[in-house]
């Protein structure tokens, strides 16, 4: 391809990936984009102007090298380019599929003040599959063993990511799991058609590969406490990524009505236990004609998605706020549009109604409509009195967030935490209250993203580098 | 992987597994609770303790078959492997000194008071136990609870052993004649704890009980297992299984053990429509 010029590569049109049709995925598990082909991958990397103070980075929680990685693609350099990216971030191929792209990288690309900004996603995603796909994986650099231990408490995105980083620094690591599968809410809570389960297999195994150990099945909290971890079993250090495992209910009757599901419950049923394969798989998941899904973010998108792909003929959000201030990302709201999701906007559910037999068969709702902004800068819904109606329903889902799991904080002494429960930890150092512990992720923060956690198990990983080795 | 180590029939289709497990039960206290998955795609399910071994590195669990997991469970022999025992889980029971302590077992429920009698007594209570089920052939454990406890009656519905009747029949005869207890852990079917509490409640006799909910992660990640006490959600997995039965709903714990019934038959079908060698090992 002749060289273009910086101008002509910023008019380039960005490229979109291929993907399911919303008549055809709606009835399906399968991932919804197929990526790019590496020509729209060559094509979407050249829009790239390679900015010598790239903005881009700065946007990104794990610093990633994005000009350059771009630039290798260019070349197609395509494993390289995944190599690139891996210096600073375990997990591309997770990455690429569920970052909020357009609230950081991807916000900053200076393209998007005129044009679209690159899809830096897209293309992270592309060459992280390709280097997968193709068997081009390699085992980085291993520092020579510094004979310290470092326990891992929970392998979601900020566990994984600290261990990966830690193994690298020659520092024997273990993962504890309480689930049997190691992932956490990558394996629980998102579902196969946002984050194919065999993707974070691949990311564990290559942890694996590298030396860490992995322990499922073990609850933390229950069968070894952190004090035992440090005193008896002879680790050095702790990092505590156990996430914000707890969730939330409303608080209104007729909550514990058959078929009123929280969010974790429903989607763990659907992906870790595939109960959408049942009776193959044996766990069971209740299938309904009319799905209510409670709440605006991604677990509510990914909870009512999965609802339709199980068979719903209705499947509805039921946001008590209106759709600008979703916390979802605009990409999933528009998917579970596009796949025929109904939303029921200014709306909370005041009662659930149930049949005969304890099912639910109806919701309670009132309107609601937008007051001042409250703490957190959006608009405080407020009921409309006397606006109440009902809504059939045979299966609610809840997704109103979570707090944080109890278990690891209740049995170690000296571990503070915030009036929600939430782990306190230096926000660079990710170091707690007690010496050789460290916390990151949804258990510091309550429940946020994926590459936030990935961030805060990169920090502490490098403080419990300096931690140990400065230990005699 | 989680070794069987002994596996056998002890009547009907109720069965004694014991797996080995020493890291868990060097932790394991009476009242807690393991979930168990048998399988690759297979169910978690949450089983109760019915006996520990800390020297041997062992735990004992008695179920019945109902469904496809405790079918397919029956099928694994001795040196063969389940996928995981996760646990130990829950909360312990409130063994503390209470002074008349009793246990109340019914049908697979006679297991886990075991290890309760053994830890009351141990800790200076005066301990009695009542122990029932359908026939004579469902009463297991009896020599085990004879040894732990102080005292033990044994009855069955249709009167094949021991008294004639249940056991709130059996506790409501011994609070005629004045023989109190200071507090009650029941364990076993729902309308038999529930009639305990209702046979205590006149009395004002603590009572608790202990709620085997559908649950699946076990450590208050998904809440399945929610139950409600005097009015307030609880869950059954971080915040039991142990309850005070005269808050308990009842009512709402049994329609909530029936949501997945339907689905439980479909698989049963399919179980039993394939080929499969159901181990029935040596009797006890």
């Amino acid at each position: 391809m002749p060289e273009l010029s910086k101008v002509e590569r910023m008019k380039l049109p960005r490229q979109s990936m291929l993907e399911q049709k919303p008549e055809e995925r709606k009835h399906n598990f399968k991932e919804v984009p197929f990526g790019y082909t590496p020509e729209l991958a060559i094509q979407e990397a050249q829009r790239c102007i390679q900015c010598k103070i790239p903005k881009c980075v700065e946007g990104c929680p794990v610093e990633v090298q994005i000009p350059q990685f771009i630039e290798l693609i260019t070349e197609r350099k395509f494993a390289e380019a995944s190599r690139k990216i891996k210096e600073t971030n375990s997990l591309p191929a997770i990455c690429g599929r569920v970052c909020p792209q357009e609230e950081q990288c991807e916000e900053r690309c200076v393209l998007g003040k005129k044009f679209k900004p690159v899809a830096i996603g897209n293309l992270e995603r592309f060459v992280s599959d390709y280097e997968r796909d193709n068997n081009l994986t390699e085992l980085p650099e291993i520092a020579p063993s510094t004979g310290k231990k470092v326990a891992i408490i929970g392998s979601g995105p900020a566990g994984l990511t600290a261990a990966g980083d830690l193994i690298r620094l020659g520092h024997s690591v273990t993962i504890f799991e309480a689930l049997h599968k190691p992932g956490g809410v990558l394996v629980y809570g998102i579902p196969e058609f946002r984050l194919p389960k065999s993707i974070v297999n691949s990311e564990v195994e290559y942890l694996k590969k590298m030396g860490v150990k992995v322990m499922t099945s073990h609850v933390i909290g229950k069968i070894d406490t952190v004090d035992e971890l440090l005193n008896e079993e002879g680790y050095d250090a702790v990092f505590i990524g156990t996430g914000a495992g707890l969730p939330n209910f409303m608080r209104i009757p007729g909550e514990n009505l058959n078929g009123v599901y929280s969010a974790n419950e429903f989607l763990t049923r659907s992906n870790l236990m595939k109960a959408y394969d049942f009776p193959n798989a044996d766990t069971p998941i209740a299938k309904g004609k009319n799905v209510a899904v409670l709440g605006g973010g991604n677990t509510a998108m990914d909870s009512v998605r999965t609802a339709l792909r199980l068979g719903a003929e209705n499947a509805y959000i039921v946001y008590r706020r209106s759709q600008v201030e979703m916390p979802a990302r605009a990409a999933e709201i528009h998917h579970a549009e596009q796949e025929g999701v109904q939303f029921i906007l200014l709306t909370n559910p005041v009662r659930f109604i149930g049949n005969k037999d304890g099912w639910v068969e109806k919701m309670e709702c009132i309107r609601m409509e937008l007051g001042e902004p409250d703490e957190s800068g959006r608009c405080r819904p407020i009921p409309i009195e006397g606006s109440n109606f009902e809504i059939d329903v045979d299966i609610v889902v809840i997704a109103i967030g979570n707090r944080s799991n109890p278990l690891v904080v209740q049995t170690t002494p000296g571990l503070k935490t915030n009036r929600w429960g939430n782990i306190i930890a230096d926000p660079e150092t990710m170091e707690t209250s007690k010496r050789g512990v460290f916390a990151g992720g949804d258990i510091v923060t309550g429940g946020a993203t994926v590459i936030l956690a990935a961030g805060a198990g990169k920090k502490a990983a490098r403080a419990i580098h300096d931690f140990v080795m400065s230990k005699k | 992987m989680v070794e069987v180590l002994e596996h056998y029939n002890i009547g009907q289709s109720n069965f004694k597994i014991v797996l080995a497990v020493p890291k868990l039960v060097k932790k394991a206290k009476p009242g807690q609770f393991v979930v168990l998955r048998v399988s690759e795609n297979g169910e978690r399910i949450p089983m109760s303790i019915a006996d520990m071994d800390r020297e041997a590195g062992t735990l004992t669990v008695i179920y019945q078959v109902i469904g496809k997991t405790t079918a397919l469970l029956a099928t694994v022999k001795p040196g063969e492997y389940i996928m995981d025992c996760v646990g130990p889980l829950g909360n312990p029971s409130h063994v503390d000194k209470k002074g008349k302590y009793m246990v109340i077992g019914g049908g697979i429920g006679i297991a886990p008071i075991h290890p309760v009698a053994q830890k009351a007594r141990e800790n200076g209570n005066e301990v009695y136990g009542i122990i029932g089920a359908r026939t004579k052939e469902l009463i297991f454990f009896e020599d085990e609870m004879r040894k732990a406890c102080n005292r033990l009656y044994i009855c069955t519905d249709d009167g094949s052993y021991g008294e004639k009747g249940f056991v709130s029949n059996v506790l409501q005869r011994l609070i005629d004649e004045g023989d109190k207890p200071d507090f009650i852990l029941a364990i076993g079917p729902v309308p038999m704890m529930k009639a305990v509490c209702e046979t205590t409640r006149p009395y004002s006799i603590p009572t608790w009980v202990s709620v085997n909910p559908i649950m699946i992660d076990g450590t208050g990640m998904c809440g399945a297992c929610r139950v409600s006490v005097g009015g307030v959600t609880k869950f059954g997995c971080v915040d039991g299984p142990d309850f005070d039965g005269h808050l308990l709903d009842f009512d709402l714990l049994t329609s909530r053990l029936r949501m997945y019934i339907p689905q439980e038959r479909e698989a049963m079908k399919k179980f039993q429509e394939e080929v499969h060698t159901p181990y029935v090992g040596p009797k006890s």
